[in-house]
Formats: C-alpha cells, sequence, structure tokens
C-alpha cells in the first residue's frame, strides 16, 4: 500500500493519546477500515495515533454484573475468551463472525465501533445488549449508551478528541438465549443484513426480547415494533413470524450492488425469524 | 552386471511439485523483489473518468516535489509507438493505442502521465500533483448500448462503436431451421470478469546504454513475445532486449499481453539511463490489466421432436472496450470455433459484433471464447431439453459425435482429434447416481425443497496450435543440455507460471532418458536462457511445448547412441534404464559416462559432434481436444435464494495424464474459477463507466470455505495429435463449470416454470424467480 505521507505516533498512555488527538492525531486501532481507506486515498490523515502500544487498553473483565472490555481487544481475543463465551455468548458468536481469521486477529471492538460501518457487525449485537461506551477526552469521562453512540453512518457520538476506553455490556442470568445471524457480502465478508438477538423467558411467557439489526440501513439499530411484538408472549412460531416481519418498520433500508432495498428487507425479517427461533431454542 | 538406477516409469505419478518449496517459503523471486543499484520508482497517473478530453496537464507540481526525477506525458511518448494488438480480422478497427493518453482518455485508469522519483511513496504523491483539466464526455460501458443508435461514440472516428463483424456459416441452416419441428431462442450473457492473478503486473526495466542492452524484468506469460512486441514498437534490436519472466504469481490469460506499462518502463530506462521499477497496486490491477467474457449471445436452435439438434444460429454482441489488446477480436472467434460443442450438426451460423465500450478491453482470460461459446451451447441443449420433454442427458447422448467419426472435421472448420464424449456423462451419472436422484429430487419437491441437477459435457480447444491459425505462431521449442557430469538442464519456451512444467517436463526428461528425477531441471521465462518460444497459454505447455521436449529427447537419444557406440565399440547397442548397452558382449556404459566422453571428447563419433545437445521446435500438425462431463447438485434457500452446491462431480478427459497431482490441482483452480463466475463474480461498469467492483471488498473471487468438495475423475482418450498422447487440462474445469451449475439451480427451479438465469446467481436473483413462481 502506497498512501499518502502522515506522521506516526505510538502513545504509550492514553492520556497522551487523548493529547495527540487533541493536536489533531486520527486514532489507528486494528487498521481493518482505516488502512485499506489510506491505501486508496480516501482517508488521508495527517498524523495517525497509534493505540497498539497502549498497554491497559486490552483487556476482559468480570465487574458488578457486567463484563469490561478494553477498546484495543481484538475480535478474536472475545471470540475465543472463556469469559465472554460464558457470560456474554451473543458477543463471543458475532465476534466469531467477523470478516475473517485475518481480520478477527488484528481488528479490535473499539475500532469496530468507532468507526461506526452500517455493515459492521459488533453494533447489532452491542444494540441488543444494551452496550454502554466510556469514551475519555481531556475533560474526563463518559458513557454513552450505544444506541445513542450510533449517529449515523461512519458517524457517532464521539466528540473531537475523545477516544474509546471501554464497552461494557452485562452478563444475563440463567433463561437467556441469544443468537447473532448474518448474510455475509461474498466479497468483503461484511454484513448485508445482521440479526443479534437476546431473549429471557420468565416462566412461560417472554419477558424480555432485544433485538439488534445491522447492514439493512444507515446505523445499526434495535428493532423496538420486533421486540414489543413478542414481549409477553409465550414465541409461539407464528408469533416470531409475525414479530420479524416488523424488524424493519420504518426503517429506510440501504440499496448497493450486493442487495436491494426490497431484498435487504426481506432478508431482515428472514433472519430475525430464523435468529429469534435459534435464540428462544437456547433459552430453554 | 549393469546397476538398475531407474526401475519404474514417472510419467503417470502423483509426483509434487518441485516448485512448491520455494513458494511455500516465502523465497521465490516476484518482479517487485527484484531490487537494482541506482533503481528509480515509476508511478502512473490514470483518469477517473472514461471519457474526457484533455484541456492541459501541468506537471510542474509534479516535478517541484523533491525526489522526483522526471515526469512524461503523451506528448513525449506520442511517436513512440502503439501498444500492440495481435490479431487480425477483415475490417478490423484498431484505435491507436498511445502508451500515455495524448489529448482524450477513454476509459477509467488510461494513463496519462508517469512519474519517476527516488522511491515509490514519493512517485505516487507527486502523480496527484499533478494538474488535469478535465472536459468529460458522455461514455458508455455497455456493449448493446454501444451498439444503439446515438450512443456516445467512444472513438469519434467511429460513431457506430463497431470494432468488426465476423460472419461464419457452414452448411444448410436456413432448409434445417424451416424443417425444425422445435425451435428455441435465448439470450445468454457471459458477464465481465477479472482475472485476478494473485500477484498484480509489474516490471523492472534496466537499460545498459554503453553495450546498447535493455533488460526488462516483466510478470509476463510470454517472455519472448513480450521481447518481439517492445523491441518493435520502440525500436531496439531484438538482440539487444533481454525479457525476464521470473516468479509469475499467477496470470490466467491476462499477463499474455504486453501492455503499455511494459513498454512505457523501458521507454523511461532508456531515457533516464537508470533502473526503473513500476509495479501495479490492486486498484490498477483491476482497472488496467485485461478483463475476460464480456459476451452477449442471441442463440437459436432447430431439432427434431426426437432431440436431434439440426442447426444452430448464434449473434455475439463482444464487448471489447475501448482499446484492443494483444488478443481482444480473436476471443470471440474462438467461441465461433467451438459453438457445435459435442455436437454432430453441421448446419451452423455464427455473426459476431465487436463494440467498442469506454472500459478496459476485454481479451483471454482462462477459457478464453470457449466457457462461453460452452455456456451457450450446454444452455441451450437443456432448454431444448426441457421445451421436448426430455432428459438433458438423453438429448445430449442422441447428439453426440459418434466414437468413429474421429477425426470429425466441424462445420466451423476444425477438425476434432479423439473422442469418447459419452464415456465421462455416463461415468458422472453413475457417480452422482443420477436414476436415484430424479427420485429423492421428485421427494423434496413435494416436501418444498428447492433441489437440483445439472449436467454439462463441454469440449474445448487447446494446444494451441497449428501456426496458421495462431497468431505469432503456435509451435514451441525445447533444448535439452546434458552437462559434463550427466546433469540434465531442459530449457523450454513456453512460460509456465503454476502449472508445474518443471516437474512434469523433468518426468517426461527421467523418463527418455533413464535418469532420476532429480538429475533434470527445467529453466524457463529467460529470452536469453531458452530457445525462442511462444508462451504458455491455451492450455498448450504440455501438448505443445512437452512435445517438443520429446522431439529433443529423440534427437539427443541418437547422440547417445552414437557415442555408445562408439564407447563400447559395436554397433548393436541398446539404450534403456539409462545406460547403453552392448547387446553381445552385455557390456555397457553409464549415462553419466557418456555425458563425459561427449565433452572430453578423446574419440568423436563419425557424424557427431563433442557436447550433448539437442534442440527442437515443434509444429503441432492440429489443436487437440479435450472433453469431459461434470454434473452438479445444487440445494436452493426457498427463503433467501442462496445456492448450496451439494455435490460437485468432473469427469475430464485430457488425454493421457502425465502427473494426476498436477491434473487436479487444474481442475480443481478451473472449478473455482468457474462456480465464481456462475455464482459470484462480476465486473459492474456503471452508466458513467466507472468500475464499481473495483476492490476485493466488492469482486467477490472463489475463497476456499466457499467452495464444494470435487469429486474428480477421468477417463483417458488419447490424443493422435502428439506422440505424449495428452491434450490439456488447464482450462478445463473453468469451461465446464459454468454450465452446470447454472443448469443445476435452472433444474432446481424448472417447475416454477424457469427457463434461463444469467449469471452470476446473485441469491436476490434466485429470490426474485422464487417469488414470481408463486412461492410454490
Amino acid at each position: 500500500m502506497i498512501p499518502q505521507e502522515f506522521e506516526y505516533s505510538a502513545p504509550k498512555s492514553l492520556d497522551e493519546a487523548i493529547t495527540l488527538l487533541g493536536r489533531g492525531a486520527k486514532p489507528l486501532a486494528g487498521g481493518m477500515s482505516l488502512i485499506p481507506m489510506m491505501k486508496l486515498r480516501l482517508a488521508v490523515p495527517d498524523h495517525l495515533a497509534d493505540l497498539g502500544r497502549i498497554k491497559d487498553l486490552s483487556y476482559i473483565r468480570e465487574h458488578s454484573g457486567s463484563l469490561l472490555i478494553g477498546a484495543t481487544t481484538t475480535h478474536y481475543a472475545v471470540e475465543s475468551s472463556a469469559l465472554v463465551r460464558s457470560k456474554c455468548p451473543l458477543l463471543a458468536e458475532t465476534a466469531a463472525n467477523i470478516g475473517d481469521v485475518q481480520v478477527r486477529n488484528r481488528g479490535t471492538i473499539g475500532g469496530s465501533v468507532a468507526h461506526a460501518d452500517p455493515s459492521a457487525d459488533y453494533p447489532a449485537a452491542l444494540q441488543a445488549l444494551e452496550a454502554q461506551i466510556v469514551a475519555r477526552g481531556s475533560k474526563g469521562e463518559r458513557a454513552i449508551p450505544i444506541d445513542s453512540f450510533l449517529a449515523d453512518t461512519f458517524t457517532t457520538a464521539l466528540e473531537p478528541g475523545e477516544i474509546i476506553r471501554e464497552v461494557i455490556v452485562p452478563i444475563d442470568g440463567a433463561g437467556v438465549g441469544v443468537c447473532y445471524q448474518k448474510v455475509a457480502q461474498k466479497a468483503s465478508g461484511f454484513a448485508v443484513v445482521g440479526i443479534a438477538v437476546r431473549i429471557q423467558r420468565g416462566g412461560e411467557k417472554l419477558s424480555m426480547v432485544r433485538v439488534g439489526v445491522t447492514g439493512l440501513s444507515n446505523r445499526a439499530y434495535r428493532a423496538t415494533h420486533t421486540e414489543r411484538a413478542l414481549e409477553g408472549r409465550t414465541g409461539t412460531p407464528a408469533e416470531i413470524e409475525a414479530a420479524a416481519n416488523l424488524v424493519a418498520q420504518g426503517v429506510d433500508a440501504n440499496s448497493d450492488i450486493h442487495a436491494s432495498a426490497p431484498y435487504r428487507t426481506h432478508l431482515a425479517k428472514i433472519h430475525a425469524a430464523r435468529a429469534l427461533a435459534k435464540a428462544l431454542a437456547r433459552a430453554e | 552386471m549393469a546397476t538398475i538406477t531407474k526401475p519404474e516409469t514417472l510419467l503417470g505419478k502423483r509426483i509434487r511439485r518441485r516448485e512448491d518449496p520455494r513458494l511455500i517459503t516465502g523465497t521465490a523471486t516476484y518482479v517487485d523483489d527484484i531490487k537494482m543499484p541506482g533503481m528509480y520508482y515509476a508511478a502512473i497517473l490514470r483518469s477517473p473518468h472514461a471519457a474526457a478530453n484533455i484541456r492541459s496537464l501541468n506537471v510542474q507540481p509534479a516535478l517541484a516535489r523533491k525526489g522526483v526525477l522526471t515526469v512524461f506525458t503523451g506528448k513525449d511518448t506520442e511517436h513512440a509507438g502503439s501498444v500492440p494488438c495481435g490479431a487480425a480480422l477483415p475490417g478490423l478497427r484498431v484505435p491507436h493505442h498511445h502508451l500515455l493518453a495524448l489529448d482524450r482518455v477513454y476509459f477509467v485508469g488510461h494513463p496519462l502521465a508517469v512519474v519517476v522519483a527516488t522511491d515509490r511513496y514519493i512517485a505516487r504523491d507527486a502523480a496527484e500533483l499533478i494538474e488535469v483539466d478535465y472536459d468529460v464526455l458522455s461514455a458508455v460501458a455497455d456493449p448493446e448500448k454501444a451498439l444503439a443508435a446515438g450512443a456516445p461514440a467512444v472513438h469519434p472516428q467511429w460513431p457506430d462503436n463497431t470494432a468488426f463483424t465476423f460472419h461464419q456459416e457452414g452448411g444448410e441452416v436456413d432448409k434445417a431451421f424451416a424443417e425444425a419441428d422445435v425451435i428455441v431462442k435465448q439470450r445468454i450473457t457471459s458477464q465481465r470478469l477479472i482475472p485476478m492473478a494473485m500477484e498484480t503486473r509489474g516490471v523492472v526495466a534496466d537499460w545498459r546504454a554503453a553495450e546498447r542492452a535493455l533488460t526488462l524484468y516483466t510478470s509476463t506469460q510470454a517472455p519472448h513475445l513480450v521481447r518481439t512486441l517492445v523491441a518493435q514498437v520502440l525500436g531496439l534490436e531484438d538482440n539487444r532486449l533481454r525479457v525476464v519472466a521470473p516468479e509469475v504469481g499467477g496470470g490466467f490469460g491476462s499477463k499474455i499481453d504486453t501492455y503499455a506499462e511494459e513498454i512505457l518502463m523501458a521507454f523511461v530506462a532508456m531515457k533516464i539511463r537508470k533502473p526503473v521499477k513500476w509495479i501495479g497496486s490492486r486498484r490498477e490491477d483491476f482497472l488496467c490489466t485485461i478483463h475476460g467474457r464480456g459476451h452477449v449471445d442471441y442463440y437459436e436452435l432447430a431439432a427434431r421432436r426426437d432431440g436431434e439438434i439440426t442447426a444452430i444460429k448464434l449473434k455475439i454482441i463482444q464487448d471489447l472496450g475501448a482499446f484492443l489488446s494483444l488478443l481482444t477480436p480473436a476471443i470471440p472467434t474462438l467461441s465461433v470455433l467451438m459453438m457445435p460443442g459435442l455436437y454432430r450438426t453441421k448446419n451452423i451460423r455464427a455473426d459476431v459484433v465487436g463494440a467498442f465500450t469506454n472500459c478496459m478491453a476485454t481479451d483471454a482470460y482462462r477459457g478464453a471464447g470457449r466457457p462461453e461459446a460452452t455456456h451457450g451451447i450446454e444452455r441451450m441443449v437443456d432448454i431444448l431439453a426441457a421445451e421436448l420433454k426430455m432428459d438433458p442427458a438423453e438429448v445430449r447422448l442422441k447428439n453426440f459425435i459418434h466414437n468413429e467419426e474421429f477425426p470429425f472435421p466441424t462445420a466451423t472448420g476444425l477438425v476434432y482429434d479423439s473422442g469418447d464424449y459419452a464415456a465421462p456423462l455416463r461415468k458422472a451419472m453413475d457417480m452422482v447416481d443420477y436414476g436415484k436422484f430424479r427420485q429423492e429430487q421428485a421427494r423434496a419437491r413435494q416436501e418444498g425443497k428447492l433441489l437440483g441437477i445439472g449436467m454439462s459435457t463441454y469440449g474445448e480447444i487447446c494446444a494451441f496450435g497449428p501456426s496458421p491459425a495462431t497468431p505469432a505462431g503456435g509451435w514451441e521449442s525445447s533444448q535439452v543440455k546434458v552437462e559434463p557430469s550427466g546433469k540434465v538442464t531442459v530449457a523450454t519456451g513456453i512460460s509456465p507460471h503454476g502449472q508445474g512444467e518443471e516437474t512434469t517436463f523433468a518426468q517426461i526428461t527421467a523418463d527418455e532418458l533413464g535418469i532420476g528425477l532429480d538429475d533434470v531441471i527445467v529453466v524457463h521465462g529467460d529470452t536469453s536462457l531458452v530457445p525462442y518460444g511462444i508462451g504458455t497459454f491455451g492450455s498448450r505447455s504440455t501438448a505443445v511445448g512437452g512435445t517438443a521436449l520429446y522431439f529433443a529427447l529423440q534427437e539427443l537419444k541418437t547422440k547417445l547412441k552414437k557415442w555408445g557406440v562408439t564407447l563400447l565399440e559395436s554397433e548393436d547397442v541398446t539404450l534403456a534404464d539409462g545406460r547403453c548397452t552392448c547387446n553381445k558382449s552385455g557390456k555397457s556404459v553409464s549415462f553419466q559416462e557418456i555425458a563425459f566422453a561427449a565433452y572430453r571428447a578423446m574419440k568423436v563419433p563419425a557424424g557427431a559432434e563433442p557436447g550433448l545437445v539437442s534442440t527442437y521446435f515443434w509444429e503441432p500438425p492440429n489443436f487437440t481436444f479435450p472433453f469431459g462431463a461434470h454434473i452438479v447438485v445444487t440445494e436452493i434457500d426457498r427463503d433467501t435464494g442462496e445456492v448450496f452446491i451439494r455435490r460437485y462431480v468432473a469427469i475430464d478427459d485430457c488425454g493421457k495424464i502425465l502427473n494426476p497431482l498436477i491434473v487436479d490441482g487444474q481442475v480443481h483452480g478451473g472449478v473455482a474459477q468457474g462456480i465464481g463466475q456462475a455464482l459470484w463474480e462480476q465486473a459492474v461498469y456503471d452508466d458513467n463507466g466507472q468500475l464499481i467492483t473495483g476492490e476485493l471488498m466488492d469482486y467477490a473471487v472463489a475463497k476456499a470455505p466457499m467452495m464444494p468438495w470435487i469429486e474428480s475423475g477421468h477417463t483417458v482418450t488419447p490424443s493422435p495429435v502428439n506422440p505424449l498422447g495428452v491434450k490439456g487440462v488447464g482450462e478445463a474445469g473453468t469451461i465446464g463449470a459454468s454450465p452446470a451449475v447454472v443448469n443445476s439451480v435452472v433444474d432446481a427451479l424448472s417447475h416454477l416454470g424457469v427457463r434461463h438465469i444469467d449469471m452470476p446467481l446473485t441469491p436476490e436473483k434466485i429470490w426474485n424467480l422464487v417469488s414470481a413462481g408463486g412461492g410454490k
């Protein structure tokens, strides 16, 4: 690759990185999106701050009912973590579906979320998990709910100079079933449509249904119509199908050479039904 | 008693490729691995527009950049000649193809200027500083739209966008159509594809002014052709130009051509008097390495009620792109040659229109014209079978050329060498248990499942070829050098880049000379090391180059025997198992002893000279015609339209097999690219001539996890054209695969009224068809 000339810094601490960002540097995490864009010169940053040398930014920890995942934790680390697999299997399943082995070895959760690609896998799961994104800037730290964080295509709630430090996801108790199901674009591996489901059964009824959708529109979103249609129900096949049919309600679907808007919408419904059924089976 | 050095023959054995250790340990030398003292780097400024006039071009900002040596533009290369087209057709319009655009650009990626700098990063950055004022014009990127009235003219001097028309006819077509019981018609496309070699193109040019000697290292399939053409274009004597194809990371036909960049780097090196390197980026390779296919075909088949095909009509609209690359206009004529497939009909009519578009040139891509022809006829046979409510296998068996009819002259002017066309089909049908599958399919349909089986019985034309029928000649050369130690160096005119001839040619040599495989090395790809050769393409390397080697070895054996006679002092000698033995005394001399004696030359045999070298140029009397049958079982997810290949059976007849391991590899790779065309790949230009599948993020090549398991088998019908009995297998998989996959998917949907689907069979297309079929 032959990018345009740029300055390169490798800060040793997050505060150092924030200082560099204040001077206009662009943060580089795994580089799985930024580097291809620089290769094509669609991104021409003057200055890169490589977060890879910041030691205390890659971790997976359990803390008072949540999992804390450091921003530069790779997809492979998430996918293969025994802790994530047992405490937040939806995130592990999603990580395992990202791109290919090479991408999973280098790509990071913070980088993926900060990039806010509308076809990225993680955001669907993070929506279903109602995750919090912890951002730090020169003025301090704040936790941003994922739904407000994902503002638009390639656009987040991060302020200039802010950097993601951590992603917080809840640890679900017994009786919760999850599933991530995607249609991968054959060339890139990105989600044409990706559906993340988290269901809790309380007795006969479904006490909680969370559905995150990626690939379909300008940003990953919660399919609240689907969620409401199922909560309080028992989850019969007919109920699942009816609820899945609401997954794209009110959504302006994307259209490109890989899938037209009507086909994408159709895929979202089909895979929502499949993911709901699978999650339900796992919740039993 | 003489020791037996080599008890068994090597031909026909699964011998591992001797090329692989260097490839899998990363120690092979590709063009970009070549570094020279004082070498400069070139970057090329390319047009972002498909059609535009250049109002002005200001290179000053690039020249001002530190590290930039110089910049060349179209004005500098205006008189440096034209990128060559080697194909000739009556009335062919060949646009002058300047090395760098002069006052107009014709496709996205069209080179405008070359920046020469001390490193590649500076060169690239400086290229972006060049200021170009474009007057953007309307473009046309679709061949049918290009031929329509009022379309933008790609070349203003030819407003009809027609480069040529080509007509071929045999038999009594009109009569056959008039008397037909049934006529079926279909428009069938074969989409534009990107050949996608793993190694992008690249060139290092090294000019030694004092010697007037130029060395060009280039990623090519045909180094001697590059030498001849670059020398011609630049007015350099060809004996002062050395072309080296180092390790070449795939070509698939796309590196047969002599490209603008090869001539351009030679031009630059001669101007700056320093070595210069240019390595194409993946993006440049997408935009500026030839594309494949690009057909719109209109087929009509006439037949009797019993399934006998009585005539074929075909109109081909070939998307040529803006300029004619080395073989561009010849490719659709290969489709015409193979349009009857394996079938007996002598009544054919073909009309080809070559259409200019504001796109990259199309040219030979694995199969080159034959995949299009095979896809067309194999789809049409299925459409005919559906029309007649006959089994597609039955229609094929009814129309195959009979075994006793070989050599079979076709209506298109070819003579098929040998064949047993029913054999691979029957074998493939047995392997899939065809009858049982049809029952299973019927049950599956009851349950609402979409299950299909499809076949293709392909024929291809290989071993290019007799010289009168092949641009630049179709012979091949080989030189066998026995060193004084008895070790053997084979130099071949072919230029392998993945085909494994360093292994198979060593097998041929070791067997003929009765020596060990490790006693032989095979060199290629350097015009200063090997006799003039044609190169590697058209599944010709073993059938033509291997045969040249075979004959060189026969000459060498005659020489060996002469030395044996002298050394053994007997006329009655036998050459076998690496020894020359006197039949009377039983005394013998080894191959190594003969080799030493030939160079020591104490007593030179009558009619011989010292040394042991033999060179042979072989002109083939005919092409070879491999064939085979591929059967594919598919299942379709009716909710999403996604196609899953459940079984892939490939029975290929490539004549005699020298190394089954290499043949398997060729079939697997070919099938991968054929399935790729059938299901995933397509080069998409938008209406403005922008290539929107210009990155691997958008262009889906087959990857290992996407591939089905391939059940491979063979029938063996030796070719009478060459003494090895070989036919060629480099392109067979690609040719057989796409119609088998599409026929299978159409079969799965046939009960919904589906008769044809154009490639690629995207899930969305299938889903639309399933939905339109009432979801039954």
